[in-house]
């Protein structure tokens, strides 16, 4: 598909590699906002499609011939080369290469990625380097050849230490793999690593999450992401769930559940940082940061978001459609949103309040109204400063509803 | 011999007769047919339904309607005679209407459709018709359809009203066949009009209506004496007198004449700005020398339903009322009075004719005045004798007297139900459920039966005409007409949200149906409200008596598990649309309800179709 001069012009740059920053696009012009960036990069690519997911992912049996995993590095390389041009000089200091299943391209493909990135932009010498890797997909030497390549990070997708779980998620890895995939990851060097784990599957017992963080503390991880399962439309497992085969996820297991897993690991020495996140100190992922701290991004991939100076905008879906712009020297960009001043603040709220470090008084379109919620105790002011209100154990679990009151 | 001119025309050649019929049964068709054959409106201007699109085009600045046309008629022997043909009002909560106008005529057309058979609405105006003496003149419509069986409905027709099968005529309103008989017969079977041309002049209003650029419009029939242009005229009902800016015909235009006389049709502006001033049943007469007897028959409409009328956004309620004064202008049975509601803020207690008329003013002021209306519940008028002695008349469940309560009285009505009689058994069981006495039950026909019954009304206002009709796949029809009162044991359910009694759902039930309303809106409610971030219990109770209650469990879990980069576009648009939808909720001491919990725990069903 070929796109229309329309289309072209959304993009923040024209994409012969050379042509100039069109006037139209002010908001990042290079020099305009902040000197850092973080780069994530997306891998639309699986093996198998999981039950629960709705990212935007592939297998090789839908995409046919019309995309090649192996030469898919390079088109992300040449957005990388357009964002480049764009942005102008900036210094990355976070690069998240997630999925998908990014090591389906092979530590050399992901290599490719990060010396493109290297190549185009100045990467912080303390860059922190994240991929996301599939258990199954790795061994020490994978691992080892990643480490060496410049990824400081790897988040594992472990879900959960019961195979009945792993079932209903349709995950194809053994409940050990993850385990034993992190403490390989720990032996060749990362700095870093990451367990997710899904809580709340249908058929999980409080005892299957308790020993399925047990064995993430024994991988000695320094950061753990656990996630409530969401069943998303569209999806085989919401199609099961309606069909009556699995029990819908209850709330109130959920919410017990979460507090369970933030027992445990602030029992084993972890901290909350964000809602669904915990580390060791140091451990915090600085990427994931930047997002709930809305910093300048490029989302480099099909489908991916950026976010530059109050720009967001978003690359086309398909693997195809994306690979086939990028061939063509034109923009990915499908759609884009301006953010207005209501919207940002909306956004700082609602993002800054998902943090430990919490989110100054002075942020809120009308402070009076966090009095109700501390009442009722789901904000309290942070101990640190009281000028900061940061959400209760009882208020992260009502998140969204005490954002809407605040923002309403 | 030249044709007869309004106020001037001799009584012996004027026929006034009116077309019986249900809907869909090809009235406006036939109406076409008599307009084409009697030659009053040409092959040229000739268009489908030509009488109904009239109204729609205000044409002269007057909006017409075709309550009564004036049809020249030259009759094969050779005579010109005048065929005033008025319309009928058509359905249930206007009995009093139809009453009116089936009193300005000495005939009805009986039209019913040969493939469907008669219908209980046709039925209970037949009656009337009957009541009023008028000859009946039975046909069989759509005969040209392959689905007629005119000879089965012939003889149904001939068994309703006692006459030889042979007698109903044979009619395709559609091709015209057997129309040039039907005129033929109105003029040789319905007796010419008959008064006194010295008495003092007596006209009864049969409709009246509001029209934005002349004012009311009224229709007379006048019985006695002459009405003249630019008299002076006094309603008798109130002694009101006003000044007559036009007399005059519709045939089928509105055409102004010197006068009425004896027997003639035609319509009165005065310049009155409001239905009420000039009110069907009402007796017209001159100011000078004027009839000191009315004509028998008028009554004050009596709304028998109510119903709260709230706008669903607060702000629009001036706008509640302009509209509703409004159609003041042009319905004369419409009482509404200013209502304050804890749950739904500021509206109306309504007072309608019935169900049906309710629909039609919610209906009418959401469509012309643009608004988005909650109704709550409807509910009947009952009087309630306190132990004092003292009389309380109930309007609204929140008027219902909590002690003391000697005895409570409340409207029956007396109903029609025809039906095909498979569903006998299934309807005697509705009806039973309904409080329902059977007065009597006749089959019309080998497989259609005519049932009668005394139900409360305020049985038949909660959603039994949808009952009856899903449960009879749609072929009961249904009439009804008020006959009295009855003593019933009736309490008032409240419904209380976290210990607050929510006055809109509140009602007025038959003991032993407390229970199940207490049950069915606790059940319902759970399901509508969404949970809070506390336990909100809801209880339906009688008094202090709790008889059902159900639990919204408390919500918590409200966090939406991943935020990242890609997230933040989707979930802030979420949060946005979410805040909008706040906006629309309603606090119930500390439960956030949303709009759309009231407005669906407040319909019963669907609400009542169009019979």
């Amino acid at each position: 598909m070929t796109p229309t001069p329309d289309e072209l012009n959304r993009f923040p740059v024209q994409i012969g590699r050379n042509s100039p920053i069109p006037a139209q696009f002010r908001g990042i012009e290079p020099g305009s906002g902040s000197t850092r960036l973080g780069v994530y990069v997306h891998v639309p690519f699986c093996s198998s499609r999981c039950g629960y997911c709705d990212f935007n992912t592939y297998t090789a049996a839908e995409l046919g011939d019309s995309v090649r995993r192996d030469g898919f590095a390079d088109v992300l390389a040449a957005e990388v080369g357009m964002a480049a041009a764009s942005v102008g000089a900036r210094t990355v200091d976070t690069v998240f290469v997630g999925g998908g299943t990014p090591t389906l391209l092979g530590a050399d493909g992901l290599t490719r990625i990060l010396d493109a990135i290297r190549g185009a932009f100045e990467l912080a010498p303390d860059a922190e380097v994240t991929t996301e890797a599939n258990p199954d997909s790795v061994d020490e030497r994978r691992l080892a050849d990643l480490r060496a390549g410049g990824f400081t990070r790897i988040s594992f997708g472990m879900q959960s230490s019961a195979p009945g779980v792993l079932a209903v998620l349709d995950r194809t890895h053994t409940p050990g793999a993850s385990v034993a995939a992190a403490r390989a990851a720990r032996r060749v060097g990362f700095e870093h690593v990451n367990l997710d784990l899904i809580y709340g599957t249908p058929g999980e017992s409080d005892d299957d999450l308790r020993r399925s963080v047990t064995d993430v503390l024994e991988a000695d991880v320094d950061h753990v992401s656990a996630y409530a399962l969401i069943v998303e439309e569209g999806t085989p497992l919401a199609r099961r769930v309606r069909r009556g085969e699995i029990a819908a996820p209850d709330d109130e297991v959920m919410a017990d559940r979460y507090l369970l897993v933030d027992d445990l690991l602030t029992g084993a020495g972890f901290t909350w940082y964000e809602v669904s996140n915990w580390s060791r100190p140091g451990g915090e992922c600085r990427h994931n940061l930047a997002y709930w701290h809305s910093d300048d991004w490029w989302g480099v991939g099909p489908g991916a978001h950026s976010h530059v100076d109050g720009v967001r905008w978003w690359n086309v879906k398909h693997p195809r459609t994306y690979a086939e712009r990028l061939g063509a020297d034109a923009s990915p960009e499908q759609d884009r949103e301006v953010l207005g001043p209501d919207e940002r603040i909306v956004e700082r709220v609602m993002l800054g309040l998902r943090l430990a470090e919490g989110l100054p008084l002075a942020a809120l379109p009308v402070p009076e109204r966090a009095e109700p919620e501390i009442e009722s105790g789901l904000l309290v002011r942070a101990e640190a400063a009281a000028d900061r209100l940061v959400l209760t154990r009882q208020g992260r679990l009502l998140a969204d509803a005490v954002v809407r009151r605040l923002v309403a | 011999m030249p044709v007869p001119k309004p106020g001037s025309t001799d009584p012996s050649v004027i026929r006034n007769f009116c077309i019986i019929a249900h809907i869909d049964h090809g009235k406006s068709t036939l109406a076409d047919r008599m307009l084409q054959q009697t030659g009053v409106v040409d092959a040229r201007t000739m268009r489908a339904q030509y009488l109904d699109r009239m109204d729609i085009e205000r044409e002269r600045g007057i909006t017409i309607k075709s309550q009564a046309v004036r049809l020249p008629y030259t009759g094969q022997d050779g005579n010109d005679y005048v065929l005033n043909m008025i319309d009928t009002p058509g359905h249930v909560d206007f009995t009093y209407e139809v009453s009116r106008s089936l009193a300005a005529c000495e005939g009805a057309i009986l039209l019913v459709d040969a493939a469907q058979g008669i219908e209980a609405q046709t039925l209970a105006n037949l009656y009337l018709a009957l009541e009023n003496d008028l000859t009946i003149i039975p046909v069989l419509n759509k005969i040209d359809l392959p689905a007629a069986q005119p000879e089965k409905y012939a003889a149904e027709l001939a068994h309703i009203i006692g006459c030889p099968a042979e007698d109903v005529l044979l009619v395709s309103a559609k091709t015209g066949v057997g129309v040039p008989e039907l005129l033929e017969a109105i003029v040789h079977e319905i007796p010419a009009p008959e008064g006194n041309a010295d008495a003092p002049a007596r006209a009864m209003i049969f409709d009246s209506v509001y029209d934005t650029y002349r004012g009311v419009v009224t229709y007379v029939r006048v019985v006695d004496g002459h009405i003249s242009t630019r008299e002076r005229i006094q309603m008798m009902s109130t002694g009101a007198i006003h000044e007559l800016l036009e007399v005059g015909v519709i045939s089928p235009e509105p055409m102004a004449a010197a006068g009425l006389g004896v027997g003639e049709v035609g319509y009165l502006i005065t310049g009155v700005k409001d239905v009420r001033q000039s009110r069907v049943g009402d007796t017209i007469t001159s100011e000078r020398k004027g009839a000191t007897q009315p004509l028998a028959g008028y009554r004050d409409p009596k709304p028998m339903v109510f119903s709260g009328l709230y706008p669903i956004d607060g702000s629009d309620y001036p706008e509640l009322r302009d509209a509703l004064d409004k159609l003041k202008l042009n319905d004369a049975a419409l009482v509404y009075e200013p209502e304050t509601s804890a749950a739904l803020g500021f509206g109306f207690r309504c007072g309608f004719l019935g169900l049906l008329h309710m629909e039609i003013v919610r209906e009418r002021l959401e469509r012309e005045a643009g608004l988005d209306l909650i109704s709550t519940a409807p509910n009947v008028i009952y009087r309630v004798d306190l132990d004092d002695g003292t009389e309380v008349t109930v309007t609204n469940p929140s008027e219902f007297p909590t002690a003391k309560v000697a005895r409570i009285f409340e409207p029956v009505v007396r109903s029609t139900i025809i039906l095909p009689s498979d569903f006998v058994g299934t309807v005697m069981e509705l009806c039973q459920q309904r409080r329902g006495t059977l007065l009597g039950m006749d089959y019309l026909s080998e497989d259609r039966v005519e049932m009668r019954y005394t139900l409360p009304l305020a049985e038949i206002v909660f959603d039994f005409f949808d009952q009856l009709k899903s449960r009879t796949r749609g072929y009961a029809s249904l009439d009804y007409e008020l006959s009295g009162e009855q003593e019933s044991d009736l309490v008032k359910v409240d419904i209380l949200l976290h210990g607050e009694t929510v006055d809109a759902f509140s009602a007025i039930v038959h003991r032993d149906k407390a229970y199940s309303y207490g049950v069915t809106m606790a059940g319902k409610l759970k399901e509508l409200i969404p949970r809070q971030q506390f336990e909100v219990p809801i209880q339906a109770a009688i008094g202090s008596r709790v008889i059902a209650r159900e639990n919204i469990r408390a919500i918590r879990k409200d966090v939406l598990a991943k935020c990242y980069g890609g997230d933040i576009t989707r979930k802030r648009k979420l949060l946005e649309k979410q805040k909008e939808g706040k906006k629309r909720m309603k606090m119930v001491g500390r439960v956030e309800v949303p709009q759309e919990a009231f407005i669906a725990a407040l319909s019963t069903t669907d609400a009542p179709q169009k019979k």
